[in-house]
């Protein structure tokens, strides 16, 4: 509207002509240079002043919840001083205590809870890398509608309308949960949608052991085992220290059995029987080499011998030749050791071993003394799995929610998941990564890793933990609970809420403590009394011995059942026994492999029940005859580029009929070659005095046996005398130490060791700071087997020193050989003079094609090496830095014994490493170091290595020797 | 009686057979070694040199590729830190021993023979160190900090070298050899490089002869000075050609690893530098001596008496090889022992019997004159030493790195092509610089062989 008189400034404008409307609108004149971008001024200023208001919060990934520092965290946050919190690491249904370590807000090293029942400190392999799944590039990142990506609010609105009804056709699928909030959350579920089924499946489950409790016990139970208080135990394929969990308080109960100062000092006696070498069978004092097939009727005949059932039962079948005389002695052993033994059997074992395991315990009087009972629920898992998979292929399902797991790759191979999914109208599937399970689903959701989101998990015993997050989601990950919550209008939304909701019983306080402890106040589970029915165990019928090519499934060390598969670090750290890396690998007997005629590397081909697999063999002495192990979780098709078609999947070959032990294989040569990458190539040790072994009796007698004679050394010229202040020095318990990667896995995160792949393995160019020699002895069929970790020994007399031509590498006052990295041009002089062949040298730049978010995992603490240099061991020269500036701060007081663990000594769950300062006469080291066990390698060379070992004492039964 | 009778002459003739022969004169000698460098280009000639020169371009390309991806590109991995790289040092330094020894002990020791080979064999050496010389810098895992290995003044190491690490020792040794062997080469040139001048026949020759040259006018002052500088280097040289290779051998032997840390290494690398020098000489002057026809320079004694040097120091190693075996059997020591069974029996053992056969049975066959005067013969069995004397460096440096002490870290090397391809330029660059020697210098010294020939016909 116009108003008023109207002024004209010119004829043009009076005119209205369109030039002059044209520069009435413009802000500049003609040829002015201007912004013709589409972004207007007051637009891009906008962005601008966001971009710095933003650019401030970039650091800012904390959650918003209040979490709580552990024990060693400081009062209040100091920047550049790291945070240490408490949280859980979950492998199905089995939680471990964390101490998470962050920097400045980054989740870098994970340490094992001291304060938690199944980790008293320690971390296994698995929970020490899954720091590195936190920042996996390859992730499942964004939700995903039919591949495109979506977004929350998206499938938000979607899922309102799904999932209104009362769940027809509704079928969720789990992993084994071992959270109780989740659990409370999928009971709402249930309630919200009763019509609708919940199952839950573990490619490695629990299936059996509960079935044996069944029938023992007429309910399931699950045994928990006292290794402290066992002196004599017998494990029928049961690993134990290895795979079987929870293995990590296990280990450290059976390695303090393990150690003794003096000759005059018990230990306890492990019997093994077991068809795959494990660590167990390593460990052990007497290994039989046995089918696992053929476990049930050494258990009977165990039992004959045991005479346990008196003359009014079935008599048993007796066993013959060396069988009967190594089951004899071991009877004679149990039966000595009445209510302080322990006969335990693995997961992999059918449910009637386990039965006669709990009647033979109870017989023995260990039931409540070595092994008691706590209740447990139990519903078949892949039982379940099978129902699921029959409905789905009678089209009775019309949503399927996959909540982690990757059914599509692990699933029995008869149920035909893959083919099966397909005929499910919604699936719905929520996990970490974006895998083959994942292409088959319709809506694909992130999972939030268990570093960056609230939950809670039930350890083996019963103890519960809260899981902190340490870090928001760095995609737009969620929980499981949060996502069941979602779909089931449980009242709580945000993980935090139902997690804190699910334990507000806990006040304030002791929420905080709980968090600040690692563990809740509520008691682990109580012990159940139960009384195994002998009479009707006796009357099972005992699965006979496999026909044909026995073929043992079982988890692997390094990837498990697959989920790990794109974790470079578990993939490149060496298979315990094998020293396989990036692959897995038929495992057969030398025996096995002649009767085949094949050799390691030669590909095989197994059929069963019209099933073909392809896989490389690899011979494993030890391993018991007509008998083959198949490590399950390589070979995935869609994974991130770590994993991606990574050694053979077994998972075809593997039915619901047969999920550990199958029979009936035929097994036979397959044209083609394979190449292993192994990091140790050759495995005896040429008599040579470097593990010193000998057993109970014999170091009884001779109970310096650890010492070689060697000549009387001396030097020239004076020598440093190393007498002041603090010397580092570190003493290895062979005696303790189990060989299972964890101190490697450790010392990977803690000193920012790269991975260089399986092509660069082959070459003898792996990084790892730490090796775990693995010798075999005796004969080939069946060897013993030895390990000892070798990192730099911190020689006094250091060849790698005087070698170095700009002395990059010198001795520091405290006796560590450093490294100057900076320094160093990399001549490898000083790893050619090197004794012990621990040094690393970066023979190309290994970070080249590291991704900017795994650059996160960094330690800050130690330097990123770059291509050209040497590098090794420093016994964590930041750790002891750390510490002395401590002391320093705090009055120059000196420092504790026991202050400095190094990473590898804090994950060890044997406690086999021990740290310390060997110029104090009362620290932990020096009392070692004096013990008669304790020697040097390579004494004879005069290098003064300031690690030392303590030799090996087997405890064999004086009746097999 | 008359046909019967032996002449004295005869006799000396028959001991001594003439250095020079066909009857060359001062003038025609001059007129014959001149001529190689003055005459118009021969084709065979930018053939070889093609092909030499494309090697060459090989080994630049080989290096740029090492320097921007790593070590990793050889095969060199743990326990084997050192394999074709240290070797192929260990080779060319080795090879750049005949030509001082032949120039320097020999003159002191009044040899006249040498007269006719001693400057390409001096060429040779500087050629040879220069290869040498390469290896070292680019074995380095940081080669851009390779400098880092003198001690020259530098603000980002700001420290001293370690004086205790033997491969400092090398950086002093062989870069004194490589500087006083220049020196000598170059002394040695003078006389010729000033008859070169005053026969130019254009400005750009006269010019560069003149400068290079250094103003000699061969007065008697001249002569005096020059004879002593002669001598004066040829003094100094001597140790060095004893000290570089016991140095060189001082990476191994003061080391701890089995099959390095012996003794022995000191006198047994210098007879084997000295055996592995002296076939490459053979080598390139049996072909110098046919394309270039210096048949009467180079005469059958010299080629003989050079064979019998081989015959001598190869029976030196054969022995020394003989010895390591006994001492590792003698001391008593598991580790030495097993590193001597593992040589011969172990999976690197045909690198072993090649060493053996090329080295310690090959030359024996120079105890037959019929084969040490035999050209084809000759040049074959140098070929062969050449062969050999490379896999006893490989032999001493692989195999027994790759099983040292602890079994578990045994491990096994590879070459990878990058390898094969460094060594091929590395030979590429060494015959380059031998081929513009032998284009643009002369090849004989004209004013020593004079010497020899006024001897031989004064019967002095």
């Amino acid at each position: 509207m116009r108003t008023g008189k109207t002024y004209w400034r010119s004829l043009d404008e009076l005119a209205r002509t369109p030039e002059f409307e044209q520069w009435l609108h413009r802000e500049f004149p003609e040829n002015a240079s201007e912004w013709t971008g589409k972004a207007s001024r007051r637009n891009l200023l906008k962005l601008m002043a966001a971009s710095f208001g933003l650019a401030g919060l970039v650091a800012c990934r904390r959650p918003v919840e209040r979490i709580l520092p552990a024990a060693k965290g400081v009062e209040e946050y100091v920047p550049g001083n790291p945070m240490y919190y408490a949280t859980a690491f979950s492998l199905g249904a089995a939680a471990y205590g964390l101490h998470v370590e962050a920097h400045d807000g980054r989740p870098t090293k994970i340490e094992g809870n001291p304060q938690h029942p199944a980790s008293r400190g320690a971390a296994g392999s698995f929970a020490q890398a899954s720091i590195l799944g936190l920042y996996d590039p390859d992730r499942a990142k964004w939700v995903r509608k039919d591949g495109r990506r979506s977004s929350w609010e998206e499938f938000e609105k979607f899922a309102a309308g799904r999932f209104a009804g009362q769940g027809a056709g509704l079928r969720f699928l789990s992993g084994e949960i071992g959270s109780p909030s989740l659990e409370a959350v999928k009971k709402h579920a249930l309630q919200r949608f009763p019509q609708a089924r919940w199952v839950e499946f573990e490619p490695v489950s629990q299936d059996e052991p509960m079935a044996g409790a069944q029938l023992a016990f007429g309910q399931p139970v699950r045994a928990h085992y006292h290794f402290e208080k066992a002196d004599v135990i017998l494990a029928l394929d049961c690993d134990f220290l290895g795979l079987d969990a929870p293995t990590l308080s296990y280990t450290r109960e059976f390695a303090r059995r393990r150690k003794i100062g003096t000759p005059q000092d018990r230990m306890n006696r492990l019997y093994v029987a077991e068809a795959n070498y494990s660590l167990t069978g390593a460990a052990a004092d007497h290994r039989l080499r046995l089918r696992a097939s053929e476990v049930a009727a050494l258990l009977a005949e165990l039992a004959a011998e045991l005479k346990v059932f008196g003359e009014t039962l079935r008599v048993l079948p007796a066993a013959s030749g060396a069988r009967r005389k190594w089951l004899a002695a071991v009877a004679r052993d149990l039966a000595a050791h009445k209510g302080r033994c322990l006969v335990l059997a693995g997961p992999r074992q059918p449910a009637v071993v386990h039965a006669w395991v709990h009647l033979i315990n109870q017989l023995l009087g260990n039931a409540g003394a070595t092994v008691t009972y706590t209740a447990a629920t139990w519903t078949p898992q892949t039982q379940a799995l099978k129902e699921l998979a029959s409905e789905m292929a009678a089209g009775q399902v019309s949503t399927l929610v996959i909540l982690g797991g990757n059914p599509v790759y692990n699933a029995p191979a008869d149920l035909d998941f893959a083919s099966h999914i397909k005929k499910v109208e919604c699936v719905i599937r929520h996990g970490l990564e974006e895998d083959e399970t994942a292409a088959l689903a319709h809506w694909t959701l992130p999972e939030a890793h268990y570093l960056e989101t609230w939950g809670d998990a039930r350890a083996w015993d019963g103890t519960c933990s809260i899981q902190q997050p340490l870090v928001a989601p760095i995609y737009e990950g969620r929980s499981a609970a949060e996502v069941v919550a979602l779909l089931s209008g449980y009242p709580h939304r945000r993980a935090y809420d139902i997690v804190r909701n699910f334990w507000s019983a806990l006040s304030e306080p002791q929420w905080r403590k709980a968090l600040h402890d690692g563990v809740t106040p509520t008691p682990p589970s109580a012990e159940l009394k139960v009384t195994a029915d002998a009479r009707r165990i006796q009357g099972l019928p005992l699965p006979p011995p496999a026909t044909g090519v026995e073929i043992n499934f079982q988890p692997d060390a390094g990837v498990w059942d697959g989920r790990f598969a794109n974790n470079g670090w578990l993939q490149e750290a060496p298979d315990p026994m094998t020293k396989l890396t990036w692959d897995n690998a038929a495992l057969l007997s030398p025996a096995t492999a002649r009767s085949l005629g094949v050799n390691t590397g030669d590909m095989i081909s197994i059929q069963r029940e019209g099933r073909e697999l392809k896989i490389p063999a690899m011979i494993l002495p030890g391993h018991a005859d007509n008998s083959i192990t198949l490590p399950l979780g390589y070979g995935r098709t869609r994974c991130g580029r770590v994993g991606r078609g990574v050694g053979h999947n077994v998972y075809p070959l593997r039915t619901s009929g047969a999920m550990s032990i199958a029979a009936g294989g035929k097994v036979s040569k397959a044209p083609g070659r394979y190449k292993f990458s192994l990091t140790q190539d050759h495995h005896s040790m040429e008599g040579r005095p470097i593990v010193r072994e000998a057993t109970l009796e014999e170091y009884r007698k001779h109970p310096h046996f650890a010492h070689e004679p060697h000549q009387e050394l001396f030097s020239l010229y004076p020598e440093h005398s190393y007498d002041k202040g603090n010397q580092w020095g570190m003493v290895v318990d062979l005696n303790a130490c189990i060989g299972c990667n964890a101190c490697l896995l450790a010392c990977q995160a803690e000193n920012n060791i790269p991975i260089v792949g399986k092509k660069e393995v082959a070459r003898g160019r792996e990084m790892h700071w730490i090796r775990l020699d693995r010798y075999f002895s005796g004969p080939e069929e069946d060897p013993e087997v030895v390990y000892q970790p070798m990192a730099c020994q911190q020689c006094e007399n250091a060849p790698c020193e005087n070698v170095c031509p700009v002395a990059a590498t010198a001795h520091s006052p405290e006796g560590l050989n450093e490294m100057a990295y900076n320094r160093c041009i990399g001549t490898r002089y000083c790893a050619n003079n090197c004794p012990y062949k621990v040094r690393r040298f970066n023979f190309l730049e290994w970070h080249k094609d590291i991704d900017q978010l795994q650059r996160m995992q960094f330690n800050p603490d130690v330097t990123v090496r770059m291509r050209g240099v040497m590098e090794k061991c420093n016994y964590c020269v930041q750790r002891i830095q750390e510490a002395k500036i401590k002391a320093k701060a705090e009055g120059r007081r000196p420092i504790r014994d026991g202050e400095i663990l190094t990473a590898c000594q804090q994950t060890c769950p044997a406690e086999a490493i021990v740290f310390g300062n060997i110029n104090d006469p009362n620290s932990k080291v020096s009392q070692l170091r004096k013990q008669d066990r304790n020697y040097a390698v390579l004494a004879e060379l005069n290098v003064k290595p300031r690690t030392t070992y303590l030799a090996k004492v087997r405890n064999p039964n004086p009746e097999l020797v | 009686m008359a046909d019967l009778a032996i002449r004295p002459q005869d006799i000396d003739a028959e001991l001594n057979p003439p250095l020079v022969t066909g009857g060359l004169t001062y003038a025609s000698i001059t007129e014959k070694i001149s001529a190689i460098t003055e005459s118009k280009t021969p084709r065979a000639w930018y053939i070889a040199i093609g092909v030499t020169g494309a090697l060459t371009a090989v080994l630049g390309l080989m290096i740029a590729y090492l320097v921007f991806t790593g070590i990793g590109v050889w095969g060199n991995n743990s326990p084997v830190g050192w394999a074709w790289d240290i070797t192929n040092f260990v080779f060319w330094i080795g090879i750049g021993h005949a030509g001082t020894l032949i120039s320097a002990i020999l003159f002191l020791f009044r040899q006249r023979w040498r007269t006719s080979i001693n400057r390409a064999a001096e060429a040779m050496t500087l050629f040879a160190v220069a290869c040498a010389g390469i290896f070292p810098l680019i074995h380095v895992g940081r080669p851009w900090r390779a400098y880092w290995l003198f001690p020259i003044p530098n603000t980002d190491l700001n420290m001293w070298q370690n004086f205790r690490s033997p491969l400092l020792w090398d950086v002093f040794a062989v870069s004194t050899y490589a500087t006083v062997s220049a020196l000598f080469w170059y002394v040695g040139l003078i006389p010729d490089l000033a008859t070169l001048r005053d026969r130019a026949r254009n400005k750009i020759r006269q010019w560069i002869f003149g400068i290079l040259s250094l103003g000699w006018r061969g007065s008697a002052h001249h002569w005096k000075h020059y004879e002593m500088a002669y001598l004066i280097l040829a003094g100094l040289s001597t140790p060095l050609v004893l000290s570089v290779h016991t140095i060189v051998s001082f990476d191994f032997a003061v080391s701890v690893i089995p099959g390095w840390h012996t003794t022995i290494f000191p006198p047994y690398f210098v007879a084997g530098a000295i055996f592995s020098g002296f076939a490459m000489v053979i080598t390139l002057m049996v072909i110098a001596r046919q394309t270039l026809h210096l048949e009467d320079l180079i005469t059958m004694k010299h080629l003989e008496n050079m064979c019998k040097v081989i015959l001598a120091t190869g029976s030196i190693v054969g022995y020394a090889y003989a010895v390591e075996f006994f001492t590792a059997f003698f001391s008593g020591n598991p580790y030495e022992r097993f590193t001597f069974i593992n040589r011969a029996v172990g999976p690197y053992a045909w690198a072993v019997w090649t060493m053996f056969t090329c080295n310690v049975f090959a030359p024996q066959l120079f105890w037959f004159k019929k084969i040490r005067t035999s050209i084809p013969a000759m040049f074959a069995i140098s070929i062969v030493v050449n062969i050999g004397m490379w896999f006893e460096r490989f032999v001493i440096i692989v195999t027994s790195l790759h099983r040292d002490y602890l079994p578990a870290s045994w491990g096994y090397f590879r070459p990878t092509a990058i390898d094969v391809l460094t060594f091929a330029g590395s030979i590429g660059l060494f015959l380059t610089l031998f081929l513009l020697f032998a284009r643009f210098l002369p090849i004989i010294a004209v004013s020593e062989v004079k010497s020899v020939l006024h001897a031989q016909e004064s019967g002095h």
